[in-house]
Parts: C-alpha cells; sequence; structure tokens
C-alpha cells in the first residue's frame, strides 16, 4: 500500500471523531481520564501512540508540527513521528516553539511560554496516578468517582517521614480545578507550574492504557503537598554552560573519562535561540553554521 | 568544545538500510518466498493470524518474513494493517457444528459419533531431530487422501456434514451447564476501551488474540493447584467452516469463504448446591487455523475465570484474578511497553539525580552533626 | 482529651428491623431487631456458627442483606444504609463509622508506617499539614499505649497486641460515631486482652462513642457492653442488659453459655 491509500494522518475519519469525542469530554471534565479505542499504530504501543493519535485527531493541513523528546528535536524517537506525520500528513514542521501550531512532546514542557491557539499533546505511559499504590483499575476508578485521595497523600506523607522531603521528582501527581489528581506525564517536577494557567490547550494520550485527559486553557494546576512541606520546582543549580540560562532544565553531559560534566539546557530550541540572541555560557560560543 | 548530539535521523535511515540486508542475510542462499512460509510454517502463520486478529494466511506469512521470524513483531505488523482495513460488516456466526473436520477427539468417551479422527497431529511423534529434512531434497508423497468433501446443498451454500457436539449429549441428558444462548451482539474489543470488570464475550476475545506462551502458562498453573479446575478435554475438533453473511437484498445468507479454526470444549468440575443437582461446569477455546495449545490453554483459563458466576471461592490464584490476565494477555501492548524503557528516560534519571544527590548530602551533613 | 456529652435522645443512632440473611437453605441470621442509642455499647454473644459475624457484616454493609433494614442516623436525618448508594456508604465508612478486624492485618496498611496508618483517615477528609499530622499521630499512640518513637515503624515489625492497638487508633482518630468491632481480642494472650480491654473501655466513655461488639468471650462483653444479645443457630435467643443476662440468664442456652465459662 503507498502512502497516498491513508487518509490524511493516518486514522480514518470515523477513529479521528471518536478521538475528538473523547478529547472534548476531556476538556469538559479537566483532569479526568475518558477512556478511548485507542487503535493498533504503525510505532509500538509505549513509544507515543496515544500522543500520536490525539495528533492526528487534531491536525489540519494547515498545521505547523513540532515534536520534541526529552526537550529535543532530534531524539530518535521525535525524528520518527515527526517523519510521521510528514508522510502521512504532509504538514509543515518546525523546531522553534513560537512557530509550532501543536506540539507534541514526551517527558518535557517547552520553557518557551506557549500562546492562544497552540495545542501541547503529551505522551503519557500511566495515566493513573494513583496506579503504583493500587494496581487495580476497578479500585482506582472508585477512587476517582469518590475523591478518595487519602492514600495519595500517605504516600507524601511516608517519603517526609523517611526522607525529610517528598521523593518524587518527576511524574509528579497535581490537583486540577479542585476535584480530580491527575497524573501530568512523566515531566521533571520543575515543569509542574507550567501546566497551571497555560494559555495553550493541554492534552494527554495515552495508547496503550486507552485513557485520554485534558486541560483547557488557564485551568487551575495544583502540585500535591503539605502547608509546611510546600512544592517546589527545583533543578540541578547550574546555569546552561552554553548559553547561560538561569532557569532552564538542564541535562547533565558527561564530559571525558575523567568524569568531567557539563550542564546543557534540555530544551534545544531555548537554548539555540538563546545563543543567537547572543547569550553565551561558560563553555558557549557563538553559533556557527558549522553547528546549525 | 561540547557539540550538540545531532544526526538522529540519519542514524535511524542506516539503522534500516542495515536491518533490511540483515533480513536477506546470505545473498548466496535462496530467498525464502511467503508462499513457502505460508505453506510449509503453517503454524507460525497460523498463530500469527490468531494474535492478529485477522484471517489472513498470506499476509501473515508476508508478516513473519518481513520480520524475520519474530513472531510477535509479526502480530504487530497485521494488526497496523486490520486497524486500516474498511469495515464492511459482521458475519453470522460460525457453526462448529457444521465443520470439515480434519482432527476430532475427545478424552472423555472411548468413542462417540462422528469418531475419534487424529488428524496431522505431533502428538505421537518421537521427539528425535530428523536429520532428513535438512538435505534439500522432497519428501515421499504421503498414501493418504485427502478427506472426502460433503455434497453442495441447494441453496449454495456448502455444506459441512454435522457432528455433533460431545457437550450436546451431556446437555441432552442435563449433565453439563447449559450456556443460555444470546441475541445480543457482543462489543468488539478491537474499537472498544477494555472495560472492567468484563463480561465473557471479552474476555475469550481478550484470550483468543493473546499471547499464547501467557495464556498456556497460566492454564499450566490452574493444572498444577492454582485455581483448579479439573479439566477433562470433551471435545478437540480442527478443521473448516463455512463464514456467512446476511444479505438483505437478497434475503437469505450467502457464504463469502471458510475458514479455519481450533475448538475445545472442556468439562470440568461439577457444581451443585442443597438446592440444585451438580453438574458439570464448561470452559472454552476457539482460534484461527489449528492452534491446539492455544484452544485448549484458552478453555482452562476461560473456566477459571467464570468463578464468580459459578458461586467459587476467590483463592487468590493469578489464572482466576480477571484485572491480572486480561491486562496482561495482550503481547503486542505488552512488548510495546517492555521496549520502550529503552527509549531516552535521561531528563527523567536528571531529575532522580538531582534528588538523590540532595538526600545524600542532607543525610551525611546529619551524621557529620551527630558525631 | 474531649469528653463527648451523653446526653439522652429520643433518636436511636442505630436501628436495625427484621435483618436476614440466607445462604441458600442456610440461615445466616434471621429476623434481628434492635435499637443503638449514641454512647451505647452493645455485645453479640454466641459460639461459631451462631450467626454473629454474618450478623456484624450485614451491619456494616460488607454483605447485603436478604432482608430488612439498617437505618442509621446520619448527618441528614435517618437513612437505611441497605438501600444506600455505594459511594455514600463509603463515605460513611471513612468518617462516621469505623471497623476493628479480628486480625489486625485486615485493618491496617502493612507496610505504611504506624504514624501513615493513624494519619490516613485524616489526610483522606483535608488534613494538610505534615506537622499537624504528626503530633496527632504521636498523641494516639499514646492513647493507646504505642511508643512515640515506634511511630515510623511498620506494623509488622509490631507484635500482634500493638497490631489490634495501632488499628484501634488508626480507626478512632477521626471520631466516629459508630465502631464495629469483630472479636477485638481474639488471637491475643490473656494478658494483653485484659490491657486492650480496658484501653477500649476508656476510649469508649470519653470519647462517648457508640460500639456493637461480636465476640464469643462473655469476659469481653461484661466489661465493656452495655446491653446484650445472645444468638444461636442465627437466631436472637436472648437480649437485654449485659449484668441481667449474665447474672439472671432466661434461655436454656444462655444459662449453657453463662454456665460453661471458667469461674476464675
Amino acid at each position: 500500500m503507498t502512502d497516498q491509500a491513508y487518509n490524511f494522518a493516518y486514522l480514518d475519519e470515523q477513529t479521528k471523531r471518536m478521538i475528538r469525542r473523547a478529547i472534548l469530554k476531556g476538556i469538559a471534565i479537566p483532569g479526568y481520564q475518558v477512556p478511548f479505542a485507542s487503535r493498533e499504530m504503525p510505532m509500538p504501543y509505549g513509544w507515543g501512540t496515544g500522543g500520536v493519535q490525539v495528533t492526528a485527531a487534531c491536525l489540519t493541513p494547515d498545521d505547523t508540527l513540532k515534536v520534541i523528546d526529552q526537550g529535543a528535536d532530534d531524539t530518535t524517537n521525535a525524528v520518527s513521528i515527526r517523519k510521521f506525520f510528514q508522510r502521512t500528513a504532509g504538514v509543515a514542521v518546525t523546531e522553534a516553539t513560537t512557530e509550532a501550531t501543536i506540539i507534541q512532546t514526551r517527558h518535557r514542557i517547552p520553557e518557551t511560554a506557549l500562546t492562544k491557539g497552540q495545542i501541547l499533546v503529551y505522551q503519557v505511559p500511566i495515566p493513573e496516578p494513583l496506579r503504583f499504590l493500587e494496581p487495580r483499575e476497578t479500585e482506582t476508578r472508585k477512587m476517582h468517582e469518590l475523591e478518595e485521595y487519602g492514600l495519595m497523600h500517605v504516600k507524601l506523607y511516608e517519603d517526609i517521614a523517611r526522607h525529610g522531603t517528598i521523593a518524587t521528582s518527576y511524574d509528579y501527581p497535581v490537583k486540577v480545578e479542585g476535584r480530580y489528581v491527575m497524573d501530568p506525564s512523566p515531566i521533571p517536577k520543575f515543569d509542574n507550574p507550567k501546566l497551571s494557567d497555560n494559555p495553550a490547550i493541554q492534552l494527554f494520550g495515552a495508547g496503550r492504557e486507552q485513557r485520554i485527559y485534558a486541560l483547557p486553557p488557564h485551568t487551575h494546576v495544583v502540585s500535591l503537598d503539605f502547608d509546611d512541606h510546600p512544592f517546589t520546582a527545583s533543578k540541578a543549580a547550574h546555569d546552561c554552560d552554553l548559553c547561560a540560562a538561569q532557569d532552564s532544565y538542564l541535562d547533565e553531559v558527561i564530559t571525558d573519562d575523567q568524569g568531567n560534566r557539563m550542564f546543557v539546557c534540555s530544551d534545544t530550541d531555548f537554548c539555540r535561540s538563546r545563543r543567537e540572541a547572543g547569550h553565551l555560557g561558560r563553555l558557549g560560543t557563538p553559533l556557527s553554521e558549522v553547528e546549525q | 568544545m561540547y557539540v550538540a548530539v545531532k544526526g538522529g535521523e540519519r542514524a535511524i535511515d542506516a539503522a534500516h538500510a542495515w536491518l533490511a540486508d540483515e533480513r536477506r542475510g546470505d545473498t548466496g542462499i535462496a530467498v525464502l518466498s511467503v508462499a513457502q512460509i505460508r505453506e510449509q510454517l503453517a503454524l507460525a502463520v497460523n498463530r500469527v493470524m490468531a494474535e492478529g486478529s485477522l484471517y489472513d494466511p498470506d499476509l501473515a506469512a508476508l508478516a513473519i518474513k518481513q520480520s524475520r521470524g519474530d513472531l510477535i513483531e509479526a502480530v504487530f505488523l497485521i494488526r497496523a494493517y486490520r486497524t486500516t482495513l474498511p469495515r464492511i460488516g459482521a458475519s453470522t456466526p460460525i457453526d462448529t457444528g457444521r465443520m470439515d473436520l480434519t482432527r476430532r477427539i475427545s478424552a472423555t468417551f472411548k468413542d462417540l459419533p462422528g469418531g475419534q479422527i487424529l488428524g496431522p497431529t505431533f502428538d505421537y511423534t518421537h521427539r528425535l531431530l530428523d536429520f532428513a529434512l535438512m538435505a534439500e531434497g522432497e519428501t515421499p508423497a504421503s498414501v493418504i487422501s485427502a478427506p472426502v468433501s460433503s455434497p453442495t446443498g441447494e441453496t449454495g451454500v456448502h455444506l459441512a456434514a454435522a457432528v455433533p457436539h460431545v457437550t450436546g449429549f451431556l446437555n441432552r441428558d442435563g449433565l453439563i451447564q447449559t450456556e443460555t444462548p444470546g441475541d445480543s451482539t457482543p462489543p468488539d474489543l478491537t474499537r472498544e476501551p477494555m472495560e472492567l470488570p468484563a463480561t465473557r464475550p471479552l474476555r475469550l476475545q481478550a484470550l483468543t488474540r493473546g499471547d499464547e506462551g501467557f495464556v498456556l502458562s497460566l492454564a499450566y498453573s490452574t493444572q498444577r493447584g492454582y485455581g483448579r479446575t479439573h479439566a477433562f478435554v470433551g471435545e478437540l475438533r480442527i478443521g473448516t467452516v463455512a463464514v456467512e453473511m446476511d444479505i438483505p437484498e437478497l434475503g437469505f445468507a450467502v457464504q463469502i469463504g471458510e475458514v479455519e479454526v481450533t475448538e475445545c470444549e472442556t468439562v470440568n468440575q461439577f457444581t451443585g448446591s442443597k438446592t440444585e443437582p451438580p453438574q458439570f461446569t464448561r470452559g472454552y477455546g476457539l482460534v484461527f487455523g489449528q492452534t491446539e495449545r492455544k484452544a485448549i490453554s484458552m478453555s482452562l483459563v476461560d473456566r477459571a475465570l467464570r468463578w464468580q458466576e459459578l458461586g467459587e471461592d476467590f483463592t487468590g490464584a493469578p489464572a482466576q484474578d480477571e484485572e491480572f490476565v486480561l491486562m496482561h494477555a495482550d503481547n503486542v501492548q505488552a512488548t510495546g511497553f517492555l521496549e520502550h524503557i529503552k527509549l531516552p528516560h535521561y531528563v527523567d534519571f536528571q531529575a532522580e539525580l538531582e534528588l538523590i544527590r540532595r538526600l545524600r548530602r542532607e543525610a551525611m551533613a546529619e551524621r557529620e552533626a551527630a558525631e | 482529651m474531649t469528653v463527648h456529652d451523653r446526653t439522652l435522645t429520643d433518636q436511636p443512632l442505630f436501628q436495625v428491623q427484621g435483618l436476614s440473611k440466607f445462604y441458600g437453605a442456610r440461615i445466616g441470621c434471621a429476623d434481628v431487631s434492635f435499637d443503638l442509642y449514641p454512647g451505647e455499647v452493645l455485645g453479640i454473644v454466641g459460639e461459631s456458627g451462631s450467626g454473629k459475624s454474618t450478623l456484624l457484616s450485614c451491619l456494616a454493609g460488607h454483605l447485603t442483606p436478604d432482608t430488612g433494614r439498617v437505618i442509621f442516623d446520619t448527618a441528614q436525618g435517618p437513612r437505611d444504609t441497605v438501600t444506600m448508594g455505594e459511594a455514600e456508604r463509603r463515605r460513611m465508612a471513612r468518617t462516621d463509622w469505623a471497623f476493628v478486624h479480628q486480625n489486625p492485618r485486615d485493618g491496617l496498611r502493612m507496610g505504611v508506617s504506624a504514624g501513615g496508618n493513624v494519619g490516613e483517615r485524616l489526610m483522606a477528609i483535608g488534613a494538610r499539614h505534615y506537622g499537624d499530622i504528626r503530633a496527632t499521630a504521636i498523641d494516639w499512640l499514646g492513647r493507646v499505649e504505642i511508643a512515640a518513637d515506634r511511630i515510623d515503624d511498620r506494623p509488622r515489625a509490631f507484635s500482634g497486641g500493638m497490631q489490634q492497638r495501632l488499628q484501634i487508633a488508626r480507626n478512632l482518630v477521626t471520631g466516629p460515631r459508630l465502631v464495629f468491632m469483630d472479636e477485638p481480642t481474639g488471637g491475643l494472650d490473656v494478658s494483653v486482652q485484659a490491657r486492650l480491654l480496658d484501653l477500649l473501655r476508656g476510649l469508649v466513655r470519653e470519647m462517648g462513642l457508640s460500639a456493637i461488639i461480636v465476640t464469643h468471650d462473655l469476659a469481653v462483653v461484661r466489661l465493656l457492653a452495655d446491653r446484650l444479645m445472645v444468638m444461636k443457630g442465627g437466631h436472637v435467643v436472648e437480649q437485654g442488659l449485659t449484668d441481667q443476662v449474665l447474672d439472671d440468664p432466661q434461655h436454656a442456652y444462655t444459662q449453657l453459655l453463662v454456665s460453661s465459662v471458667l469461674q476464675v
């Protein structure tokens, strides 16, 4: 079968309609996990099929798509997914956050603030925030229905009792509009504040687990904590060695056999824009044609 | 000076080219044809059709060729293809009572109407590697002729002779629980999200397309005491059945093809109470192709999962735990999620690194302060 | 320590009417009726097979009875808990009711620390200050005579008696109005039992709790229960004030029960 034999963005219109209905339900009930009939996609479950289905349902021919994984456009799975949509949808693609209308992401929220009209699609492995406290779906569903979230706070209490602090550094649970506890996907907790009051639409797709959930623009999202152990969006206490950014999430890179290391922005587009604007870090040099 | 790692796209293209080379293997050796796989590796083809939930031996053979023999990868290819196919309609339920039998055995009776037909089975072979097969020559043709097919009926539908099920005999005497026939269309697991608690049709769908190894091990566990159901193979039959569709414009059903299936019915331990006289209970398995091991395993696990409706106790056996069985039976989902841990996770790992460094710093500081 | 006001009131806290549960032809419990007032403790005694555990399960909502009503005086007025929706019943079980299991393992989270176990119900109803939760937990551990330095230990490390006391603390921390207890001293050494009973008696009086206690041990009801129901073969054969029933049993079975207890 040639690529021309596939519908725009691969999925047939009936399937897109089914996914859009699930998305609308999700937007109507922020943070609530809507079951949907996830389709078999040409990439494996666990590799972003939920995100891909959500993106495919949202794409129009006029969209500009950005795909990132770990904050970078050039990681293998981001490349693979971007190519998939170039082949099956023929949409324009970009690495620049400001130019994208739809951004599919795995494990990061872009550093550049999003704007009204943009859609951020998250890839979610395990949508259920209570899953590792209670393995049974039949039970966690009831807990959400009845707002029985005591167990979640018990886990946080135990962390503080044992470690002196809450020991969750990513996939940090949040409460949405004071009602549903939600799993924000495995973004580092540093990114959690960006979830709240965001002008963009945020959609979450879990293909294997067959769930979609959503945050409409300007939703109030709070990371769970205790009054006397408040949530902190922490990161490594360094600046970016390339662009000197102080408030961006950093990758740690081991540079030689002696274990020397450097820290660079995880968000490659953000870092490059800063360097283009003249900001240079400890190890940064002006961008040359060689690197671009 | 550090240059960010780039070139993911080129790496992927190179990897795919190398993969194609490996798949072909030594070019001095003849290419494997799809027809050869279909004919000579039929049991692999059957497994891929069963777990892919798509009956098409040629496509399954192609998937096996493309996946270099990795059957789960082949199942994945078939499933991804299946998703794109338009749905024209649904057939009527197949009638396994009217099957062109290749094989039919019952462990519960020595002899029975329709007979015990051994069929092409490995059962009584001696498992000795046959080095004659390594030679490239042809094996002599077998002396067994093909089974005679039944005459065509008047309506144009190819009618196999009806061979009654063993469970039918037991049912007539009231010895085995009746399965109440229903009118409603069962939900389609590939079109609707799995919802728990599941109905029996949904469980059976999940089992027939579930991983053969997983279902086998669960069945085995019931035989070893983890939710024992005392299973007897009442009937195992393999053969082809007609697939028919109702055409409203014609006003009758038309045969659109035939499929080979394996059907297993187990007769299991009886239930009963002070008010109800005891009856045998049932397990059921149905799989595409000649796929015996899977069909028998499926009926054992089906029976184990029926504990609640039969008023039995939940002993904590894995095979009785519906959520555990159904959520983990799908090997395409399983391998996808398992293998995804190969993907970069360095952002989250970085967060954990920072956390653990901080906790260790604080613990060390406390220890020093205490000394 | 709070002293609850045990004022007499017309409205029973708990009304059971015609409760029955059958297993096919076998009787679990048949036609049980009683009223329970705030601050009252009711003991249900009988040998194994008497139907007392079935009755308790039906009362607490763990089993659905075949007939009868179980009316609890909720904040919204008297409601039949049998016909109540599951959501509401579960909410009640977390706030107004408590259930102390015979085996503490059934009523505790074994993988969670003692402090976490006691704090859970507080967190479930919205407590969000770690320091306060911990202080309340320490206070309650003290009340059930568990040393404060055990607060971060898991129940696995506790003796049977300690686990049972922890279970009690976990259940009572949010001040429920009705506590169900299923053989609370079962499986414990005699001296440990005595200590536990003393503790329970003190807490019940202090907090003005109503309680329904199932036991085969007459010493337990003598010490804790205001009123007593004797069960045999699924039926209530005698009921009344504890002292009256035990000192002057009317029914032949009750007489047998009372006389078989060793007078130490």
